[in-house]
């Protein structure tokens, strides 16, 4: 279990994280979501115990990171931003330094190295050397370290970050794997990753928690517009954009005609539901209604909304 | 706390990995073996003596440069590699990781004083009245000058993620050691003995004549001691950026 209580970290006169709280039961795959900057990384370096609080502190299983790093830091296996690794070590090697600080020796070590090398998918490199590997094989090599003494909690900051899509999914899952038993604190600037492997969302901005939840909680909380797409035939343009004078709360935005077939974009404020008045209205028009969908207002947008950017965030 | 000697042992085994894996540990021997050899010859048989003290002096000036040059990369690089992450997020204490990798690079040094012995083992064939005492504690006291240059640079690794920079402030105190004694007509003639105390070649003279004097092993242990401490306290203040 992780504690975080009113954490803040300034670098200098920034202010990098900001009082934030939070907590987080064994278990459980939380994802940390912020844009470049935000103070995921701050936060997780605080939690690993690299950095010190400058106010406010992190509890793990009521340990405290301050007086009991030592400890802490037994019980963490950490994935650091950017992945470094020692390239002149055999994999075997590395994976050996990383267990005999650990004091994962001998026969117990024959077995941990089996047992992340077949989860991570190492087989073919273990007598490679780590620099001579390719980025995906660095990764999980990264990961298979911070595994090696089987961890009650993984700290993986930015795991997937220039992996080809492939790679993504077998991480994806193996993150997936791993936390059915383990606590797994990743994070990610990757909205369709942390949407795709975890069960919960924090959500960081400028040093603050601005949402925390699953991300259906966090899609049903979000006031937003909904977006409805219509496809409509025997009905004139005119008709079309008279529609808002009958149903106010739609917003047209956009018309399109194929062949005789109207496409009509339109957004409507969630919880006014139009749809049926559309059809109502369609049906004292005589229009043929041939598709009425409703674009599910998606993480993407509510992420924009609450950290207040229209762009930046989102695909790579 | 005691020191955790798992930890020093896994630190120590792998920065000796990484000497040995790259050419430097080789290239290091080879040219200490060659510089030495070669400025301990043209002057051994020349001199006409039985003693060792041309190699006396003639280390502790190779040894300006290449030691800075050994443990130049320690901690520096790293930094540089953001591998530090790594090792300080394990549960290890600063001090430990500050002990291995010292105790490395103190290897590899010793390692370059054995090359050496074979001008020994040239005395012993062609000279007569060998003072094997004097060449004893001579060698004692290149092995403990090497010991606080590696402490010096070390410390000098840990300021920065930038090799050649560690390098360079390397070499600037280890200069500042060797030649505080002969810079004595500087300073006023009531700090003369202070300085003159400071310096290494002070303590080293003293060893090279075959003086043993405990007060010269504690200035070499206490100079040692100081540099791995505030080498150690500047890896910890990492996590009050």
């Amino acid at each position: 279990m992780i504690r975080v209580d009113n954490l803040s970290k300034n670098y200098g006169s920034v202010e990098a994280v900001r009082s934030i709280s939070f907590s987080l039961k064994d278990g459980e795959i939380v994802g940390f979501l912020g844009a470049n900057g935000a103070g995921k990384s701050t936060t997780l370096k605080m939690i690993t115990g690299y950095l010190s609080p400058t106010s406010g502190n992190v509890f793990v299983d009521e340990m405290d990171i301050i007086t009991d790093c030592l400890e802490i830091q037994k019980m963490v296996g950490y994935l650091p931003e950017l992945n470094p690794l020692y390239f002149e070590m055999k994999v075997h090697e590395y994976l050996k330094f990383h267990a005999s600080i650990r004091e994962i020796k001998g026969q117990e070590f024959s077995e941990a190295l089996k047992r992340v090398v077949s989860e991570c998918g190492l087989q073919g490199v273990v007598h490679r050397t780590v620099g001579n590997c390719s980025k995906g094989y660095k990764q999980r090599i990264g990961l298979a370290a911070a595994m090696i003494h089987d961890p009650k909690i993984l700290i993986l900051d930015e795991p997937v970050t220039g992996l080809d899509p492939n790679q993504i999914v077998e991480i994806r899952s193996l993150i997936k794997k791993l936390g059915k038993e383990k606590l797994v604190l990743m994070s990610s600037h990757i909205l369709q990753e942390i949407q795709a492997t975890v069960d919960r969302i924090i959500i960081i901005d400028n040093g603050k928690i601005v949402a925390d939840g699953t991300s259906e909680e966090l899609i049903s909380s979000s006031q937003g517009m909904t977006q409805l797409d219509l496809e409509i035939m025997n009905a004139e343009e005119n008709d079309i954009e008279d529609m808002k004078a009958t149903i106010p709360q739609v917003n047209i935005k956009g018309i399109s005609k194929e062949d005789n077939v109207f496409k009509v974009n339109l957004e409507y404020s969630s919880g006014s539901d139009p749809r049926a008045e559309i059809f109502n209205h369609a049906v004292s028009k005589s229009w043929i209604l041939t598709e009425m969908s409703v674009t599910e207002k998606n993480l993407e947008d509510i992420f924009r909304n609450l950290t207040g950017q229209s762009n930046g965030v989102g695909h790579e | 706390m005691g020191l955790a000697m798992n930890n020093i042992l896994t630190i120590f085994r792998k920065e000796l990995h990484s000497f040995f894996t790259s050419p430097m540990a080789y290239v290091f021997l080879v040219v200490f073996a060659l510089v030495n050899g070669y400025f301990f010859n043209i002057q051994f048989f020349l001199i006409n003596e039985s003693d060792m003290r041309v190699l006396f002096g003639i280390v502790p000036l190779v040894y300006l440069f290449f030691i800075p040059a050994v443990s130049m990369g320690l901690i520096s690089r790293e930094k540089s590699l953001g591998t530090i992450e790594i090792i300080s997020t394990m549960p290890i204490l600063e001090r430990d990781i500050v002990v291995g990798k010292y105790l490395a690079g103190f290897s590899l040094i010793l390692l370059g004083l054995v090359t050496t012995s074979i001008h020994y083992i040239t005395l012993c064939a062609v000279g007569t009245n060998i003072d094997h005492g004097a060449v004893f504690t001579g060698y004692l006291g290149l092995a403990l000058l090497g010991g606080v240059y590696t402490a010096v640079s070390l410390f000098a690794s840990s300021l920065t993620d930038n090799q050649v920079v560690a390098f360079i402030i390397g070499i600037a105190i280890v200069l500042t050691f060797f030649m505080m004694d002969k810079l004595l007509f500087f300073v006023p003639s009531s700090m003369n003995g202070v300085i003159q105390y400071l310096s290494t070649d002070f303590h080293l003279s003293n060893m090279s004549r075959g003086v043993l004097d405990t007060r010269n092993l504690i200035y070499f242990g206490s100079v040692i001691g100081f540099f791995l401490t505030i080498t150690t306290r500047i890896l910890e203040s990492r996590k009050w950026n």
